[in-house]
């Protein structure tokens, strides 16, 4: 299969054509014309966004969201990859399970679907899973994480940075101390002292993050930050990069534009974990990713049946989806802001994430030889969010009727057209 | 005024003060023939409760009753923890039966709100209490005590001076009565342990005191909130013994209290805890006042959320 990308736009602002043939880029250069044409004038060409936090639900809670629909929503929002993490029903902390989901996303054929093994045994926090196991599988697991929950035994945490450097794997920590966040519903500070929720402290991330980071130089491991939502956790990543401690970071576009008085009126669509956290927060984030510190963006899409949330806060399950408005809110939070430019958006949300998790066809640099996975962006749009018209199985977005900057217009998965003018087309997997 | 009374924040001062001086009203005709009024005849209050509290319960259904409203008792406890029946669910049941006002009383904060806000139902909504966010008649009734103690504070309370003192952090009565008190002028000083005290509380505007014996000559009213002793277990203190000393109400306290300060207390009392029985029993306290008061400052608020025309006209009609 054969078509020519014309017109598009790359980040340096050169226009070029671009000509796919066989899954990968065959040529750049200008009045090229073979096979089918797409027009991608004015609009700009970037390598497929690339996500390492996704919860797709899947086996278990298909209610929510499946492989099947989790990709096509990763699709409409230009990732080509994305990493599914091990919380299911069964939890992915076997070769079986993680064998299971990779191969659901290859059936689905929307985006590459990663999955991310458990560190510990059903998540209980108490033995190790097999990871070798899961890294020498099908799926090739790479990256391991309890996320949901915190591997809070530093012991056990330091057996797992020390395990996974056989095969090169990351241990991705979701940065909570279990013991001072008990119940806990939102940020601790001004806004929860007025609404009676249980607090959420700042100080239950940082100090995970601390120790973990001093574990990761001891033992000389890779460690990843999912989900970073403090300005002192920012201030610890610093700190631990400028001393040459291997640790990568992450944060949601969610943590990148919302903050904890949104919880005000009880909505439990704010609901979230990590939470929600104050103006200062936001901004300290927004310089950690701007200046490199954070090093990309993770959606931690997470579904929720309508039932889930449609209750008293306190019982409101905790995530937000985000695969569809993830580029758009780091566009608004990160480049309308004059923080970063487009360069530095593909490095964060593709070019980066791909590095860290080995996922060696995509986050390519556009060249001839480079997989095809490609997303083409109109910079100029603005659309209006509505829940309705997501292609997620769950609806639970916070943005809704929000209006936000810049539309994925197509999407190529490995030289497959995954979506043309914003619509799904040509699922399954390929031959 | 608001559809709804889920917060003190949906009360102006003024509306605050309207509320007081309708319950004042109803206190005199109260006291004259006509024990019960025909304002809401046809209309109907439900107590939702998802909490035991007979006490507020009885307070609501006596203040509706004495209105000539329809009371349907819904008791949902336990049902709120398990999934199956939601708040949704009951609170479709009652929409269907007509409910023209729902008193919720709810563990878990912003319950009330969650209920008005959803659309599931049209009533208007009274919080009785949700979680540990606010308690606004507890406020109400309690404001009119004070004011009915100290009368010279009649159109305001600017120059009252309010100590709260416990378990400031779980306390939807603290939090309700903080926005009301700062809102109709008065000074309020919360004490309490610090890890009783929220970490948010440099937004509120009160003044925060670790040691009770100091503020004690200072305050016209202080208002003791029950301490449960589980917080004992989850180490906001040491020990029900060592929280009683510095923080109880005994008899040495009681007596450095100025001439005419009141003893206040939302119920239900730990006597020996956070205050002596001779402190709770002396007449200094105004604990059975509140509980009196309680009926009239409800009957108020169901009057003001549901009635319309003026108390007086109607009466005299
Ligand atoms: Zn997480």
């Amino acid at each position: 299969m054969e078509f020519t990308i014309t017109n598009a736009r790359l980040i340096d602002d050169q226009v070029v054509d671009v000509i796919v043939s066989n899954g990968v880029i065959s040529e750049i250069g200008s009045g090229l014309n073979k096979g089918e044409k797409i027009d991608a004038a004015k609009n700009l060409l970037i390598p497929g966004l690339v996500d390492l936090h996704t919860h797709l639900r899947e086996p278990g809670r298909e209610d929510s969201e499946t492989v099947a629909t989790g990709s096509m929503a990763a699709a409409k929002g230009g990732f080509t990859a994305i990493s599914a993490m091990a919380n299911t029903f069964p939890v992915a902390d076997t070769a079986g399970v993680v064998e299971q989901v990779y191969r659901l996303g290859q059936e689905a054929g929307f985006c590459d679907v990663f999955p991310i093994g458990a560190v510990t045994q059903g998540l209980a926090g108490k033995s190790l899973a097999e990871l070798g196991a899961m890294a020498n599988s099908k799926a090739r697991v790479r990256i391991f994480s309890d996320d949901g929950k915190c591997v809070s035994d530093p012991l056990l945490m330091r057996r797992a940075l020390e395990y996974v450097k056989t095969f090169n794997g990351i241990i991705a920590q979701h940065a909570q101390e279990p013991a001072l966040t008990v119940d806990s519903q939102m940020n601790e500070g001004i806004v929860s002292s007025k609404l009676g929720l249980v607090g959420w402290p700042a100080v239950a991330e940082e100090a995970i993050i601390a120790r973990d980071i001093l574990l990761a130089e001891h033992v000389g491991s890779r460690l990843h930050i999912c989900h970073l939502t403090t300005a002192g956790g920012v201030d610890l990543v610093r700190f631990a990069k400028s001393r040459g401690i291997n640790v990568t970071a992450e944060v949601t576009p969610h943590h990148l534009l919302l903050t904890d008085d949104l919880v005000t009126n009880y909505d439990s669509v704010y609901k979230v974990n990590p939470p929600l956290r104050t103006e200062r927060d936001v901004l300290a984030l927004r310089k950690g990713l701007a200046d490199g510190t954070i090093d990309i963006v993770g959606t931690d899409h997470a579904p929720h049946p309508t039932e889930d949330k449609d209750c008293e806060w306190q019982s409101a399950a905790f995530g937000m989806v985000g695969l569809e408005t993830a580029l758009s809110v780091v566009v608004k939070a990160m480049i309308d802001t004059k923080m970063m430019s487009w360069a530095d958006l593909v490095d964060r949300m593709s070019i980066a994430p791909a590095k860290i998790a080995g996922y060696l066809h995509h986050g390519q640099i556009l060249k001839v030889g480079a997989t095809a996975n490609l997303t083409i962006i109109d910079t100029n749009a603005n659309w209006i969010v509505d829940r309705n018209r997501l292609a997620s199985k769950s609806k639970n977005t916070p943005f809704e009727g929000m209006q936000l900057p810049s539309r994925v217009v197509h999407t190529f998965l490995n030289g497959k057209q995954v979506l043309s003018n914003g619509e799904i087309v040509n699922g399954g997997a390929v031959e | 005024m608001n559809k709804h009374l889920l917060s003190i924040n949906d009360l102006s001062a003024e509306e605050a003060f309207e509320i007081l001086n309708t319950a004042s009203e109803l206190a005199k005709i109260s006291d004259g023939p006509m024990k019960k009024l025909p304002t809401l005849r046809g209309r109907t209050v439900v107590n939702l409760f998802f909490e035991d509290s007979t006490r507020t319960r009885i307070s609501f259904e006596s203040a509706a009753k004495r209105l000539s409203a329809d009371v349907i008792n819904f008791s949902a406890k336990g049902s709120s923890v398990s999934k199956g029946e939601s708040l949704k669910d009951t609170a479709q049941t009652l929409q269907a039966m007509g409910a023209d006002a729902v008193v919720i009383r709810h563990g878990a904060s912003g319950a009330a709100q969650r209920l008005a806000d959803s659309g599931w139902i049209s009533a208007s909504v009274i919080n009785a209490g949700d979680g540990t966010h606010e308690h606004p008649t507890q406020a109400l009734l309690d404001a009119y005590t004070i004011r009915s103690k100290f009368p010279q504070f009649n159109q305001s309370f600017d120059g009252l001076r309010v100590a709260i003192v416990g378990d400031i952090l779980h306390s939807r009565v603290a939090r309700s009565n903080v926005l009301l008190l700062t809102k109709l002028g008065a000074s309020v000083t919360l004490v309490a342990p610090p890890t009783l005290i929220p970490v948010g509380v440099a937004d509120w505007k009160v003044k925060v005191s670790y040691d009770l014996d100091s503020v004690l000559k200072e305050v016209d009213v202080l208002m003791m909130l029950r301490v449960q002793s589980e917080r004992m277990a989850n180490s906001f203190f040491p020990s029900e013994r060592e929280y009683s000393r510095g923080y109880g109400l005994d008899i040495t306290r009681l007596n450095s209290l100025s001439k005419n300060a009141i003893v206040m207390h939302p119920g239900p009392m730990n006597r020996g805890l956070e205050i002596s029985a001779e402190s709770a029993d002396s007449h200094k306290s105004v604990v059975l006042d509140q509980v009196a008061n309680g009926v009239l400052v409800r009957m108020a608020v169901l009057y003001q959320l549901l009635g319309g025309a003026t108390l007086i006209g109607e009466v005299s009609a």
